[in-house]
């Protein structure tokens, strides 16, 4: 009667979207590398070292977007803080990727190069272990996951929700942000951490790192996916579903709503402090910047242009934008923010279900509002009722 | 014997020792009363909505309540299951469950199944999915991760589906039920929960004659197994009905009786015809 | 608040700043060739002295010429100050001046020019008996003003040359004010006197400083050097200097916790003129509006078109161009707030989160449009002169004029929204709909058309903050987002649609502000407080004016 857990989890994807991740999966791990790799420049189907490092920045932003997804579209909670726990994951990693400069800072000490220039002696506390990978993966998970969790723990108890919870999430981004600003709380003040050299002793900058960090990024993103699919079709996902509709009744018939929000919430920051992790060594910098208020808010938009509620519309709202970005930035820099901001008008007037709404009603399926809402489960019902 | 060891043999056995004990959780009804409210008072910036309220509802027992607007059902209701905390006053579910010292899920656990005044269900699931998560089961986040419904979850289901004869309806989105659907699928939901006492706010407003006459007798089979205290202004239901009633006003109780005894009490005919 | 931090202007000066100096100089110049022409000249002597080339004799001299103060001494004296005192081959003292040489015993011009007059070097010891001896002769000024500068002066920098001038002025002044502070300049110098009951009567009466530097100057009675000696010998000073520390420490305590009450006050009316539009737009009609520290901007903007406006065409009367800018930035934002409701809100009541990221996306466009048409750069709007300096107060805390300006117009703004709110039939029929909005449409209440002036007249309320932050504040295309998250804090703080409330969240917030960060540091201070704002809102969700009861809907 029981299935075993791994067989459910296969069972939560329909087939066809098993075969685009396939298909994704073989893009991202043979095709692209070998492209980058073994082709030569001058051949048209060549990929440039820019297009690897954007495309796999690209690849955690999507995470972070089905994460947003996660709490935004299936449990209607919308943060706009979102980028706090995928700086400090970057962060976290970024301490690491410090350590591994070693002496070949521009000091030439074992202290990373900020920390010189501000005239200290010795590592702070906090820098403890640093040095360590393993350790290092522990912060990233351990710090935005616990972060997280205390101030949800305390927003949720307290009932707060709908737009006040949002506000106090921009409030804590923007509060983190300025502590980050601070030269002294030992994070590289304005600057950040940047001038990385290498990963577990390899060389930050080779193709071959690139390549790998890019396949991680992507297989990341599959993973992710795969869970976040779990997730809103097991029974947790109905929970959350009830929850954003109507709370207090999930309340009376016995369910403590506080603790999955709790639970979905702390998931999703630490998907995000994972992208983060990943984001940080592509692109080589973190600074507290990552932490303003508009770049969580941005992560919204990603979500809303690929249609929230439904996973892989976060995931296409990431690319949809991202690479609009990366195009006006360098061709028209002046017309990005008029875009980003008609973006986000257009898309909350027009398109409310986003890319993945307007597809399914071309397509003349009846758009199913919100949710993807599981169709195995009311059919199993039907035959067991008749 | 260790002490531990006395207590866990007298909990099993009961009374065994004279005075009876009980697990902390669990519902005692050893005194044939299911809830006691005694003197419950609850204001709302200089408002008194409940007045030193005092009520008992014995197990198995159906009681009307009525009321003018502003008397205090509502209130009440919300005091019952933890919503509204009192400013003085008791709650006791059974003999040792206190509810004032309870959140909403804790009491719903311990078995006070409650229908809003609106019916409030999820729209955005479907029939069948809206009576799967009322189920009486472990409610964990944990648990609900990996839970997956079991045959006989799944008769139960049907069950009740049957019972709120929304059996046709069981893969259609609750938000496009009819009104007096909505109602039942909220009463399906409570038996889903297989509550001990059941708080119901006017859950025959909006349906037709012969959805609040079918209601009645759903409520009427109800009772002796379970508690029912409905809210309702419909006197033809609560006729229907045929327990005992109790009149609220001004936040306090001012009549209990049988129907027709409570209809000639010269208060409440002052109160409903007066002024 | 960032942006507000820079900008405090206030605090306990001993100097005059130097601009202010240099004009009562001037003036006092003016009064003394006008008044002073009867008086002597200055004595051969003391001319004699100063001709010699050595630093000493010619401090005494400038103590002199202060001392005897005669029109042509002053003239002698701003000669030194200017560079414009020069010796000739002869050994005569000349005042250079642009159209020829004077003689600097009497005035008068001297011709021909003397060609190899060399002007005298000043150096620091030279300046500061200058300035010692500028402020003796101004001392004796009609001028209030100057008498209180030079007062000032003679406070901090008496020596014991200037006794025989600093007694009589003592005598002879009328106002309380500067008697007060010339009695604290003579107990100083007395300090230093060989007669032990001199310096106790001295020490007693520094004790009605309220000066840090006073206190020093006490405290430094009090150490012991190395061999164990006090450096006071006798204990009756000591005694008396240690009472005298111990008034001007109450002193200066009540003077920080004054300054640091009113820098608070200050933030606060600023917190609330910014937060006031949204306390309409979020707090009345419950639109979360993004936008918000744009149209702060836009009002901000507007006030530096008007001031440009007036520069060009009307340059007589720019210090009024503020009061020009008030109605004009009001309109603005009003325009700008009612067409992003007809062309976006509008579509959108009832969906706070998309509201929210639709306005979102209207103030990105503000922004870039701003940058577009000012460019990046901030853009640089000036106080008009009634409102730079400041009014002294106790303990020479000097509340700067545009901060009382502030304070003064976020109470009219404040009363504004009021009456608009409560008084007129406009306000009655916004809390009808806000309210009730089908019913209100039912009782023939316009409710499409009192939406959009609503908005309106929330976004006007933000120009009108944005007219006042400009006077404060930086004025840039990114200025709003800096103030988005302090306005929500205080609407929400204070309790959705709640007036009171939102007056005393500014306040409470401005003051907090303040207090940390006297004791943390401005950063940590602002963390402190949206700390504090988050564990607040934990408590009460409603705010600190909430609705309790059955208006409170799950």
């Amino acid at each position: 009667m029981r299935t075993p857990l791994s067989v459910r989890m296969f069972q939560s994807l329909p087939r066809t979207a098993w075969l685009a991740l396939a298909i994704f999966a073989a893009i991202a791990w043979i095709a692209i590398p070998a492209a980058h790799l073994l082709l030569p420049e001058s051949s048209p189907f060549h990929v440039s070292a820019y297009t690897v490092t954007l495309l796999g920045k690209i690849l955690c932003y999507a995470v972070v977007a089905v994460a947003m997804d996660l709490i935004w579209g299936y449990a209607g909670i919308l943060s706009l803080g979102h980028g706090v726990f995928f700086a400090l994951g970057g962060y976290a990693f970024g301490m690491y990727l410090m350590r591994q400069i070693g002496t070949d800072g521009s000091y030439g000490v074992a202290l990373p190069d900020f920390m010189v220039f501000l005239d200290w002696k010795a590592l702070p506390w906090f820098w403890v272990g640093s040095d360590s990978f393993l350790w290092a993966l522990i912060m990233v998970v351990a710090v935005p996951g616990l972060l997280a969790f205390v101030f949800g723990w305390f927003a949720f108890r307290s009932r707060i929700k709908g737009v006040y919870f949002s506000i106090i999430t921009q409030a804590l981004t923007y509060a983190t942000m300025l502590l980050f600003f601070r030269n002294e709380t030992g994070f590289g003040g304005n600057n950040g951490f940047t001038d990385f050299k290498r990963i577990l002793g390899y060389d930050i900058t080779s193709p071959q790192m690139r390549l790998v960090l890019f396949g991680l990024s992507a297989a990341l993103l599959i993973a992710v996916l795969i869970l976040g699919r779990y997730l809103v079709t097991s029974k947790f996902g109905r929970v959350l579903a009830a929850i954003r509709d109507a709370e207090s009744r999930v309340r009376f018939i016995g369910y403590q709503p506080t603790q999955y929000k709790l639970a979905i919430w702390t998931l999703s920051a630490v998907l995000c402090a994972l992208a983060g992790a990943l984001y940080v060594p592509q692109v080589g910098i973190i600074n507290p910047s990552e932490m303003s208020p508009a770049n969580s808010i941005e992560i919204a938009v990603w979500v809303a242009v690929g249609g929230r509620g439904t996973l892989i519309g976060g995931v296409i709202g990431a690319f949809i934008v991202n690479l609009a970005k990366s195009f006006f930035t360098v061709s028209f820099p002046d017309y990005w923010l008029f875009f980003l901001g008609f973006l986000f008008i257009g898309v909350t007037l027009f398109l409310p279900d986003g890319v993945v709404g307007l597809w399914r009603k071309l397509r003349g399926k009846r758009a199913i509002e919100d949710t993807d809402t599981p169709t195995e489960t009311p059919a199993d019902a039907k035959g067991a009722s008749a | 014997m260790s002490t531990a060891l006395s207590q866990k043999l007298d909990a099993v056995s009961g009374n065994a020792s004279g005075g009876h004990r009980v697990n902390p959780g669990e519902l005692d009804l050893s005194h044939k009363v299911i809830l006691y409210l005694d003197g419950i008072s609850v204001s709302f910036d200089g408002f008194k909505a409940l007045n030193d309220l005092s009520l008992t509802i014995d197990a198995g027992e159906l009681r009307a309540i009525i009321g003018p607007n502003g008397a205090g059902k509502t209130t009440m209701m919300d005091v019952i299951t933890g919503k509204t905390r009192p400013d003085s006053g008791t709650a006791f579910f059974g003999q040792s469950l206190d509810l004032t010292r309870m959140n909403e899920p804790e009491i719903a656990h311990a078995g006070i199944g409650r229908k809003f005044q609106k019916p409030t269900i999820f729209e955005q699931l479907t029939v069948f999915e809206n009576l799967e998560l009322a189920m009486k089961t472990d409610k964990r986040v944990w648990k609900s991760l990996f839970a997956q419904l079991a045959s006989d979850e799944r008769d139960r289901v049907a069950d009740t589906l049957q019972r709120i004869r929304l059996v046709d309806e069981a893969d259609r989105l609750a938000g496009l039920l009819s009104h007096g659907q909505k109602q039942w699928l909220e009463i399906g939901m409570l038996l889903m929960q297989e509550p001990r006492l059941l708080l119901l706010d006017e859950p025959v407003a909006g349906m037709t004659d012969e959805e609040t006459e079918r209601t009645a007798e759903l409520f009427v089979s109800l009772a002796g197994k379970h508690s029912l205290v409905v809210v309702e202004h419909d006197m033809a239901f609560v006729e229907a009905l045929g327990g005992k009633v109790t009149v609220l006003h001004e936040g306090a109780v001012l009549a209990e009786g049988d129907l027709a005894t409570v209809q000639n009490d010269a208060r409440v005919i002052e109160v409903y015809l007066g002024r | 608040m960032r942006c507000v931090g820079s900008g405090q202007q206030l605090k306990r000066s001993n100097i005059m700043p130097p601009s202010l100096f240099h004009r009562l100089r001037l003036l006092c110049l003016v009064l003394c060739c006008t008044i002073g022409a009867a008086h002597a000249a200055p004595s051969p002597e003391t001319l004699a002295k100063m001709a010699e080339d050595d630093s000493d004799s010619r401090i005494e001299a400038i103590a002199e010429l202060g001392a005897e103060g005669s029109a042509q001494s002053v003239a002698v004296l701003d000669a030194l100050a200017d560079e414009a005192l020069a010796l000739t081959g002869a050994g005569r003292l000349v005042i250079l001046t642009d159209t020829g040489a004077l003689d600097a015993a009497t005035g008068a011009a001297i011709d021909p020019y003397p060609d190899d007059a060399d002007a005298l070097m000043i150096n620091n010891r030279i300046r500061r008996a200058l300035q010692s001896a500028k402020a003796a002769t101004n001392i004796r000024a009609t001028d209030r003003s100057t008498r209180l500068a030079a007062a000032l002066q003679l406070r901090d920098g008496a020596d014991e040359a200037l006794m025989p001038l600093l007694e009589p002025a003592l005598a002879a002044e009328q106002d309380k004010e500067i008697r007060a502070i010339l009695a604290l300049a003579v107990a100083r110098v007395n300090l230093a006197s060989e007669l032990p009951a001199k310096r106790t009567r001295a020490a007693e009466l520094l004790g009605d400083s309220a000066d840090a530097s006073v206190k020093f100057m006490l405290t430094a009675l009090l150490e012991k050097d190395g061999n164990g000696q006090f450096a006071e010998p006798d204990a009756g000073v000591r005694a008396a200097a240690k009472a005298s520390i111990n008034a001007i420490e109450r002193r200066l305590a009540i003077a920080d916790l004054a300054s640091t009450a009113f820098t608070g006050l200050s933030l606060g009316s600023i917190l609330l003129l910014a937060a006031l539009g949204l306390a309409i737009t979020y707090g009345v009609m419950g639109v979360i509006n993004m936008a918000h520290g744009e149209l702060l901007m836009v009002g901000a903007y507007a006030t530096y078109v008007v001031q440009g406006l007036f520069r060009t065409h009307l340059p007589e009367y720019i210090d009024s161009y503020v009061i020009a800018a008030v109605p004009v930035a009001f309109f603005t934002a009003a325009a700008v707030g009612m067409l992003m409701e007809r062309t976006v809100i509008r579509w959108l009541y009832g969906r706070p989160l998309e509201t929210l990221l639709a306005t979102w996306g209207l103030s990105l466009v503000l922004i870039q449009t701003a940058r577009v048409i000012f460019g990046p750069q901030n853009v640089e709007v000036a106080n008009p002169a009634w409102m730079s300096g400041g009014v002294s107060t106790y303990a020479d805390i000097v509340l700067p004029w545009n901060r009382l300006v502030i304070i003064g117009f976020a109470i009219f703004v404040l009363l504004l929204v009021w009456l608009m709110m409560q008084k007129t039939r406009l306000g009655m029929f916004v809390r009808a709909v806000t309210q009730n909005r089908a019913m209100a449409g039912c009782v023939g209440v316009p409710t499409a058309r009192i939406d959009t002036l609503a908005f309106g007249i929330g976004a006007g309320i933000a120009g009108l903050g944005g007219c006042a932050l400009s006077q404060v504040a930086n004025v840039g295309p990114a200025m709003g987002q800096g103030y988005i998250v302090d306005s929500f804090m205080v609407v929400v703080l204070g309790g959705v649609g709640q007036l009171a409330g939102a007056v005393t969240a500014a306040m409470g917030l401005g003051l907090m502000t303040k207090i940390l960060e006297g004791w943390a540091g401005a950063v940590v201070a602002k963390i402190l407080v949206l700390v504090f704002i988050i564990i607040f809102i934990q408590k009460r969700p409603q705010g600190l004016f909430a609705l309790k009861g059955r208006f409170v809907e799950d």
